[in-house]
């Protein structure tokens, strides 16, 4: 009898300290989820990488780079013109080794005929910024890949675990917190359109710094280790790899790396286009196609730069035009009535001067 | 002991050092006083207290610096 | 590997999970080899100081042991054939040859601890001279200062002193004694532990069991909140005020000081939990360094409380011996015959305590700073000393003794006391600490303590109001822990209000605790002493 009452209160001993347990996990949980920022009014780039995974995987060509794929290239227009199914995995001063695991993580879910980088990234050698660092990263899904690529981005002070446990990172926020952490809790509004982050706005591009001399512009050998590791990854999986530079005016892009880029296009039988080069005959206007005084372009000049990479992938990489297929069809019709209605509203709100 | 105790009572004259067993773990007694005793111990009985024996254990009470006296003078 | 940090905790969850899944034989060994890798994580070339201190430590208490065992042995079989004067001077060699071999260890590993962190004082100080007579100054060295030498060095020299004494046989294991020397959890701020109470329970094989690996996983949890949550939280204003004296007088000053109380206070005494804690995980019972020292009721009392290791090593292997010491015997016949029985019987001892505190000064760190503030120490000491006489007359006149009010008032003057001369700790140098304690009187402007005010020195006000609450529960458990173990208590709760209590304490230092990216992660204040 005694050893039968025992036994039950061991059990229940076991019980409570198990559901304690789960309690607490719940409620850590919760913490997280509170705690972690939510890039939804303020700086949107945090929330752009994660927003992938809610999209249908249907992309030929997939682009992966910085702000100068994911502000300059509108992937409705793509598939509008050329019936091409694009989408930007690109986010915040993202390094290359960040592209190259983002690569990898993105053929996990699809394969596409084309990756499109832009070449940047390649002035950087090293972890730059750890605010950066997390929105590039923290979006991603847990795979090895994520795990090397933080590895690859820590500087001073970052840790694993505070990726693994993001409350580590942002407990400091428990005093400043507001009303969007409690309204996304457990959900996220969309803030790209297939990865293009969309502005209307206009700041013509005036009295550009001049750039300023480098003592040395070779990029760095890491820099080229993860374009060597992004072509490879290519060649393995037989998609065809685009190198491009977008027509940004700031920050400069010197001669001496654009020379370095067509030798190594060359040296690898790739293809490289500087759109830099191409302004004219894109027809962009940088007194009314820029948001940010040459920065970044706006819809206006996105939808002309998309049109020159349209043509350039329907005629060099070959790619058909998918339009008729159903199934696209009704993805893309879905997504291009949420762009053209924020199309709009965007114009008219400019127009109302807000 | 007599000599002892007289030492003992002109330090703390409001403390009974015969019943008392724990002159140094309660605080009655501190590093001062107990310098205080191992030199006129010294000086009276004529004996040279080693710094090792300087312990709680052996200032307790009366009756252990008392056994420490009779020890040294044993050694002498 | 700083004890708040990641690096750390996993290094304490591997030793932990690797200590109880190998042979419990093995245990000790193992415990040694994982001293060895966290100390050399630091850096390896830490380990040969350790290396020498323990193989020249152990090599001297064996060596005495021997000479002892041999002489005892020897006089036993001898000594009926011998007279008392024989006896006696055969006795009187046998000592000094066995002091000859003390001190050879005691100056071998002092002069090492001397070398390494105070040249550079010596070196200031001879220029300061030189200087002053128009020579040159002699260029500074670049020393390394082993992790917690002072702390393994003063461990060692205990074990030999007892060893000497006869308090202790001595350590047959050359390994044994090598893990007493480098037990990691107290290597980077102590507590100073005695051989006869460590190796009680370091060797022996421990089974894992919930009843001392809970209260040590608690323990270490209590003092990560101390240190996350308060104390680097305080060392923020602290260092905001001190870093500019011109600006951060009066006032501010005052608050610098009762923040600086406060912060190595929770700095110290938690890291003091993570060790004690740790090492109750592992089922070892390292000797408590603190007794809520900031309840003391007067200054003695609180160096009685507040790292009492330290304390008692200084009492036991300095103030005594050099007390009872044969010159500080003759002085003491001296000053009575010169001076009176008053003054000459107070001569050695005052001595002796100048020299302990001049010493416990510059233990603390090699600098004015720290002598200043150990004389400091000793001059309020003997001046409470002295005046003993005019306080039984107060008393006798004013029935306060015992009183609630009058308690707290003692704690009060104690506290503030002894953060007045804590001060010495955080300014720059000894002549801008007086002047900055002297603004505490001239400059006092009680608007410079508003929130507002406050606010500019780093921290927001959100960060008081989690400081205050920390305080106020800091405050709350110590006064609990009057009428014992605290944590005892906690374990009579049902189990779901247990598991409340800790989470609940996890939580807040998981939330609240101040570290991370944008919070620079402080050094434990004692991790160089």
């Amino acid at each position: 009898m005694q050893e039968a009452n025992g036994k039950k209160r061991k059990r229940i001993r076991a019980l409570t300290l198990l559901s304690c347990l789960m309690a607490a996990v719940l409620i850590l949980a919760f913490l997280t989820r509170l705690l972690e920022p939510k890039y939804m009014s303020d700086v949107v780039e945090g929330a752009m990488i994660a927003e992938y995974y809610g999209a249908e995987k249907c992309h030929d060509v997939l682009f992966i780079g910085d702000c100068e794929l994911y502000e300059n290239i509108t992937p409705a227009v793509l598939w509008e013109e050329y019936g091409i199914s694009s989408y930007i995995r690109g986010s915040a001063q993202q390094l290359i080794w960040q592209s190259y695991y983002l690569l990898e993580d993105t053929l996990r879910y699809e394969k596409p005929k084309v990756v499109v980088f832009n070449v940047l990234a390649m002035q950087y050698d090293e972890p730059q910024k750890e605010a950066y660092n997390r929105m590039s990263i923290e979006g991603i899904r847990w795979s090895p890949a994520k795990v090397r690529n933080i590895l690859a981005s820590e500087t001073e002070g970052e840790h694993l675990i505070e990726y693994v446990f993001p409350l580590l990172r942002y407990h400091s926020r428990i005093t400043q917190l507001g009303a969007e952490d409690w309204k996304y809790l457990f959900h996220r509004d969309p803030v790209t359109y297939s990865g293009y982050y969309m502005r209307v706005d206009v700041r013509p591009a005036e009295n550009l710094p001049p750039a300023k001399p480098l003592g040395d512009y070779r990029f760095g050998d890491n820099a080229y280790a993860y374009l060597d590791k992004i072509r490879e990854k290519c060649e393995e999986e037989g998609i065809e790899l685009v190198l491009m530079k977008a027509p940004s005016l700031y920050p400069y892009w010197y001669e001496e790396w654009d020379e370095q880029m067509e030798n190594y296009a060359q040296e690898h039988d790739l293809c490289y286009i500087n759109f830099l080069d191409r302004t004219e005959e894109i027809g962009l206007d940088y007194r009314t196609d820029t948001y940010d005084a040459g920065l970044h372009l706006n819809l206006s000049g996105a939808e002309k730069l998309t049109r020159a990479v349209g043509s350039l992938l329907a005629e060099r990489c070959g790619l058909t035009d998918r339009r008729g297929d159903p199934a696209l069809d009704a993805i893309w019709a879905k997504r291009l009535a949420r762009y053209h209605a924020d199309v709009e509203a965007a114009y008219a709100a400019l127009a109302e001067g807000k | 002991m007599n000599d002892l105790l007289e030492i003992l009572q002109d330090l703390h004259p409001e403390v009974d050092f015969e019943t008392q067993e724990n002159l140094v773990d309660e605080g009655i007694l501190d590093s001062f006083d107990i310098v205080t005793i191992v030199t006129e111990v010294s000086d009276t009985f004529d004996i040279r207290i080693p710094a090792g024996d300087i312990i709680p254990e052996n200032f307790n009470s009366a009756k252990a610096i008392y056994r420490l006296i009779q020890r040294c003078m044993d050694e002498e | 590997m700083l004890f708040a940090s990641y690096e750390f905790i996993g290094f304490l969850i591997l030793t932990f999970l690797v200590y109880y899944l190998i042979p419990r034989r093995w245990q000790w060994g193992f415990l040694l080899l994982a001293g060895y890798i966290f100390y050399a994580l630091a850096d390896p070339r830490y380990l040969l100081f350790i290396l020498f201190t323990s193989a020249s430590i152990y090599g001297c208490g064996r060596w005495l042991a021997a000479r002892k065992a041999a002489f005892r042995e020897r006089f036993a079989r001898e000594k009926e054939g011998l007279d008392r004067e024989r006896k006696k001077a055969w006795k009187a060699a046998e000592g000094k040859a066995q002091k000859r071999i003390l001190l050879l260890g005691l100056l071998s590993n002092l002069g090492i601890l001397a070398v390494t962190k105070y040249t550079n004082f010596a070196i200031v100080n001879v220029n300061a001279i030189r200087t002053a007579f128009g020579g040159s100054a002699l260029p500074m060295v670049d020393l390394l200062v082993p992790m917690g030498i002072s702390f393994y060095t003063f461990q060692s020299i205990g074990y030999l002193l007892d060893v000497y004494w006869d308090k202790i046989s001595a350590e047959k294991n050359p390994l044994k004694f090598a893990l007493f020397v480098s037990f990691f959890p107290q290597l980077v701020q102590g507590p100073i532990s005695r051989f006869g109470d460590l190796s009680k329970t370091l060797c022996i094989p421990h089974a894992p069991s919930a009843e001392h690996i809970v209260p040590g996983l608690e323990r270490i949890l209590w003092g990560y909140f101390k240190k996350l949550v308060i104390a680097d939280r305080m060392l923020v204003a602290v260092k905001a005020i001190i870093a500019d004296p011109d600006t951060y007088g009066g006032a501010f000053a005052f608050a610098g000081m009762l923040f600086y109380a406060l912060e190595l206070y929770a700095d110290f005494t938690g890291g003091i939990d993570i060790t004690i804690g740790t090492a109750q995980v592992l089922g070892i019972e390292v000797t408590e360094n603190f007794r809520r020292p900031y309840f003391s009721k007067g200054i003695k009392e609180y160096w009685k409380r507040w790292h009492i290791t330290m304390g008692t090593w200084f009492t036991d292997y300095i103030f005594y011996p050099m007390s009872v010491s044969g010159g500080m015997q003759k002085l003491n016949k001296w000053g009575r015959k010169h001076l009176g029985d008053r003054i000459g019987k107070r001569l050695p001892v005052y001595l002796c305590s100048f020299a302990v505190w001049f010493t416990t000064g510059i233990w603390h760190g090699a600098s004015w700073n720290f002598i200043v503030w150990g004389l400091g120490n000793f001059v309020v000491i003997m001046i409470s000393q002295e005046l003993e006489p005019l306080y039984d007359r107060f008393h006798k006149r004013f029935a306060v003794e015992g009183r609630t009010p009058w308690k707290i008032f003692q704690v009060v003057r104690t506290v503030l006391l002894m953060s007045l001369l804590r001060m010495f700790d955080c300014y720059r140098d000894v002549p801008l600490t007086f002047r900055m304690m002297g603004s505490m009187f001239t400059s006092f402007h009680i608007r410079d303590l508003a929130l507002s005010s406050l606010t500019g020195l780093g921290l927001g006000a959100a960060d008081y109001g989690i400081l205050l609450a920390g305080t106020i529960l800091l405050t709350l458990v110590s006064l609990a822990g009057r009428k014992g173990s605290v944590r005892a208590r906690i374990m009579t709760f049902p189990v779901a209000a247990q598991c409340a209590v800790w989470f609940g304490l996890f939580l807040l230092v998981i939330l609240f605790g101040y570290y991370g990216i944008g919070y620079e992660s402080s050094q434990f204040i004692y991790n160089q002493f």
